[in-house]
């Protein structure tokens, strides 16, 4: 529910002409948003800011449970895609202290948490000590 | 619940029953070319990589025969490549608190002091304690016979962990940043061998058979008659440990 409330928070403010708290003097500023790879997407912009939750969810129970590979919506394929270019994250501050990196900028403004990285590594081409390709 | 089982392939048993039928001849042929095979050593040809978009199919069972008589005393390398592929590197000052996906064990015979070394991992038992236990489901066997902890749903309450015979599972007890990307793990959830499950759909073996020098693990496909492993255990005595549970067991041992 949170999340379903968040993204259209979210989908609001991006399709609202006027935000209302734009500007110098808001209490939060709002989040800046850096696509690296424009265009790349596996789906349209406002559909992935309604239901990337939805699609990550169903397709991990279908890579773990099912053990199917290779499907669009893939976590591992959002971080290759949307880590900044310069930290080579979507978690942290972006690069010269302007905003946070993709994933975290959107969640810290809606205040929504963000558990994948508990587990999932959130760093692009991330090489493990020692692990061979 | 219900798994398919793989068949008994107990040699013995087909011997006993080509001597009965007064062919006792014949039970040797049969068992001779096993050996042959075994020697020439075809071990771990790499499995077929997963079509994309194809579902693991019950019509497969990986599993593992380690060769205790091959394994070397004070060998780590399994540990240690098992360790590094999938990412457990955390060092806790309670070591007794660090993740074991694999360990090693020394078996030793009290009468002559014969010593034995295996390495023991999750048995990736077709009927699983650590499933039937678990309140949430996280604990699961995919249709080919690995058996995984969900970690999206885990909540680390270890009733597993008590259930397994093996002593299989750890828990994660630190936040952590160095995983894997292909292998998640994290704080509060359990784990144990996924018989590196992301190398398996890949087409490829386990860390932990790769790196073996002595070439004591095979890893393949039980239910296919014609796997360097399936016909291992059709013609040598192989054993699973406390095969007396009747879990019917992924990982089999051979040697011991
Ligand atoms: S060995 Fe332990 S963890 Fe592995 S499947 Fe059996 S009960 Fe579960
Ligand atoms: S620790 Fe996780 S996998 Fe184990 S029984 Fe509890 S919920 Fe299930």
């Amino acid at each position: 529910m949170m999340r379903i409330l968040a993204a259209m928070v979210l989908a609001m403010i991006a399709v609202s002409p006027a935000p209302t708290f734009a500007g110098e003097g808001e209490r939060t500023p709002k989040p800046v948003v850096t696509i690296e790879n424009p265009g790349k997407c596996v789906a349209p912009a406002e559909e992935m800011r309604r239901n990337h939750m939805e699609m990550l969810k169903h397709q991990r129970d279908r890579t773990l449970r099912a053990g199917i590979r290779g499907e669009p919506a893939s976590l591992n394929a959002c971080i290759e895609c949307h880590a900044s270019k310069a930290t080579g994250s979507v978690l942290g501050t972006a690069e010269g202290g302007k905003g946070r990196n993709f994933c975290e900028s959107c969640h810290s403004y809606v205040a929504v948490k963000l558990d994948c990285f508990e587990c999932h590594q959130p760093k692009a081409k991330f090489k493990a000590a020692g692990v061979k390709p | 619940m219900t798994a398919p089982q793989t068949p008994d392939r107990n040699p013995r048993r087909a011997f006993i029953a080509a001597a009965g039928a007064g062919v006792a001849g014949l039970g040797f042929a049969a068992i001779a070319p096993g050996l042959h095979l075994m020697a020439v050593g075809e071990a771990n040809a790499a499995t077929e990589a997963r079509k994309a978009g194809t579902a693991a199919s019950p019509a497969v069972r990986w599993g593992l025969l380690i060769d205790a008589g091959k394994c070397a005393p004070g060998c780590t390398k399994c540990i240690d490549a098992c360790h590094t592929e999938n990412g457990v590197t955390e060092k806790l000052p309670d070591p007794r608190q660090n993740s074991q996906w694999i360990r090693k064990i020394e078996l030793v015979d009290r009468r002559d002091g014969r010593k034995t070394e295996l390495p023991m991992m999750c048995q990736h038992c077709a009927n699983p304690p650590c499933v039937d236990v678990c309140p949430t489901g996280a604990s699961m066997k995919r249709a080919d016979g690995i058996v995984l902890v969900d970690r999206h749903t885990c909540i680390g309450c270890r009733y597993c962990m008590m259930a397994c015979p093996y002593k299989a599972r750890s828990l994660v007890h630190v936040p952590l940043t160095e995983q894997n990307p292909e292998v998640p793990r994290g704080q509060g959830c359990v784990e144990s061998c996924t018989l590196c499950v992301h190398r398996v759909d890949k087409g490829q073996t386990p860390a932990c058979v790769e790196s073996c020098p002595e070439g004591a693990m095979l890893f393949g496909d039980l239910n296919d008659p014609s796997s360097a492993i399936a016909k291992r255990i059709a013609s040598v005595p192989t054993t699973q440990v406390r095969a007396d549970l009747r879990l019917n067991h992924g990982v089999r041992y051979q040697g011991l």
